[in-house]
């Protein structure tokens, strides 16, 4: 057999395998061992790419629930009177005009509209945001922001990593809520995070007696919440989360499932759908580009031509037909004509089928806006093409309770 | 349950069984199986194809990897495991028995003098110790 390769062959992506003592590891990264985690290097970190297999985890999240560490994302706080005038250069919404208490999801880009990172931010106050990046791209945001913050706002807003003190467990599923509410303390707590909101999170909440910050986001396509815990907490929380509800209810998942829940989903990945070289506009995000207010925005004027003229890529959705899986980098066919290429590709456990996220020239498809999946479309894999059906919807939407 | 003592390995994670009369079981090891996590997809050969020693004759996908299979030594396919088709996950369950790859015919058997023998490739690779499979 070959030299086992990764998939997708991306620079910030896990090596199978690998394993390097200089890699960053999370305050969780005892837990990960004594749940006999297959461990890999991720952007820098050492970080659980499995625990008792893919597939499982997937099914685990979309059944009941999934505990996923995600410490290795970014965390940068702006805080400052002109903290959201310093963002709101940088990222195409309006921080100014979201409430303390409300996240939102955003992207930096460069002058042309390309994407620096995609990144959520969390209004803490009026004068305070939590910036969480993608791990690969931390360092740079960090960097960004404090440029930014000294160029325009001379010492007025100051911008601190956060990163090595704070942890980030997602619990995702439909069994997320239950189980949280296990660790609430008292009824007003449980009731509160029962109904926090999508994007909604409460700065301070008890979880079994640990002080956490709680959101109501994730990336898996499934109801459920990031908690944000100070790093020294974490290990006991996280056990506390998995003994809380029973093992079968709540199962540590690990990158692996997360990205393959991530796709199922629809959601573009940095490295992946996301880089300098797209614009929120081609991959569909045009809707957190924020043209309507006045405030101008690195890349704006950019992103401002290219929505007159329309982008000239697009991201599709496939649904492959035969098992071959489709790859990052495999070439796309529309009526035989090359079009495009895959993006992001997996085995779909919840629909049993490969599945691909591709961009693609726009207008290379018919059908424009008729709402009806498209034939006509192929993978090639391995130098064979693989037929594929475009849908207009994400693979997987869950169904509301 | 097959002993991994009676069987013998490539340094690319192949196990060979030869079954007298010429024939060959080809197959992954555990070790293998196990790097590449959940088994979703095997595409193999025909039967009557011929391959060279280090020919590419089969992949193995899984959820995050790919890989190919090499020939372990030259030969042509008799039988493919035919129930991989719809059930590739017998490669991670089963990887030394029922999730076996291809049979090829064995010209010489003098071709199977520069395989590993159980205990040298676990000393390589360690995680399969040479214990028994689970099948």
């Amino acid at each position: 057999m070959g030299a086992i390769e990764p998939g997708e062959r991306q620079e910030n992506d896990e090596v199978a395998g690998s394993s390097d003592h200089r890699a960053r590891r999370t305050a969780l990264y005892p837990c990960h061992l004594e749940a006999g985690a297959r461990l890999v290097q991720f952007a820098g970190w050492e970080m659980p790419v499995q625990y008792t297999g893919i597939i499982s985890e997937v099914e685990a999240v979309r059944e009941t629930a999934g505990l996923f560490d995600v410490s290795h994302m970014g965390e940068i706080l702006v805080a400052g009177e002109a903290a959201a005038d310093v963002l709101q250069v940088l990222c195409t919404a309006e921080p100014g005009r979201v409430p303390p208490g409300k996240a939102f999801y955003t992207f930096l880009c460069n002058e042309r509209g390309g994407i620096i990172d995609d990144v959520i931010i969390y209004r803490l106050a009026p004068d305070r945001f939590l910036v969480v990046a993608n791990a690969a791209n931390a360092a740079r945001v960090l960097n960004r922001i404090s440029e930014k913050a000294r160029e325009d706002a001379g010492g007025r807003v100051s911008v601190e990593d956060r990163t090595e003190d704070t942890a980030l467990l997602a619990l995702q599923g439909p069994m997320a809520n239950p189980s949280l509410s296990r660790l609430a303390q008292g009824p007003a707590q449980r009731t509160a995070l029962a109904e926090l909101r999508p994007f909604r999170f409460i700065r301070e909440v008890r979880l079994g007696g640990t002080g956490c910050m709680v959101s109501r986001t994730g990336y898996t396509g499934e109801d459920g919440f990031e908690i944000f815990v100070a790093s020294s907490d974490a290990s006991g929380l996280w056990r506390q989360l998995l003994a809380a509800s029973g093992a079968d209810i709540v199962v540590p998942a690990g990158l692996g499932a997360r990205d393959v829940l991530r796709m199922e989903a629809g959601y573009p990945l940095y490295g992946h759908e996301l880089t300098e070289e797209t614009t929120p506009l081609e991959v569909g995000m045009g809707r957190f580009v924020s043209f309507s207010g006045g405030a101008p925005f690195i890349g704006r004027p950019a992103l401002e031509r290219q929505a007159a003229e329309g982008p000239p890529r697009r991201l599709v959705y496939l649904v492959l037909q035969g098992r071959a899986l489709p790859r990052q980098g495999y070439e796309v066919l529309y009526k035989e004509r090359s079009v495009g290429r895959v993006t992001s590709g997996t085995f779909s456990p919840t629909l049993r089928v490969p599945i691909a996220m591709a961009m693609v020239e726009a207008g290379s498809d018919s059908g424009e806006g008729d709402g009806k999946d498209e034939a006509g479309w192929a993978v090639v894999i391995r130098g064979e093409p693989a037929a594929a059906s475009r849908i207009r919807e994400p693979f997987y939407r869950r169904r509301r309770r | 349950m097959t002993e991994t003592g009676t069987l013998r390995f490539s340094k690319e994670h192949e196990w060979i069984r030869v079954e007298g009369e010429g024939r060959a079981v080809i197959g992954i090891t555990d070790y293998a199986q196990k790097e590449l996590g959940d088994i979703v997809f095997v595409e193999l050969p025909s039967p009557g194809d011929s391959f060279e020693k280090g020919d590419g004759m089969a992949v193995v996908e899984s959820v995050k990897a790919v890989s190919d299979v090499y020939a372990p030594f030259s030969g042509r396919v008799l039988e493919v495991n035919a129930a991989l088709e719809d059930s590739p996950e017998l490669v991670n369950r089963d990887p030394y028995g029922e999730g076996w790859l291809v049979v090829m015919e064995l010209g010489e058997p003098g071709e199977l003098e520069n395989l590993l023998t159980g205990e040298e490739y676990a000393r390589l690779y360690p995680t399969d110790a040479g214990r028994k499979s689970d099948g």
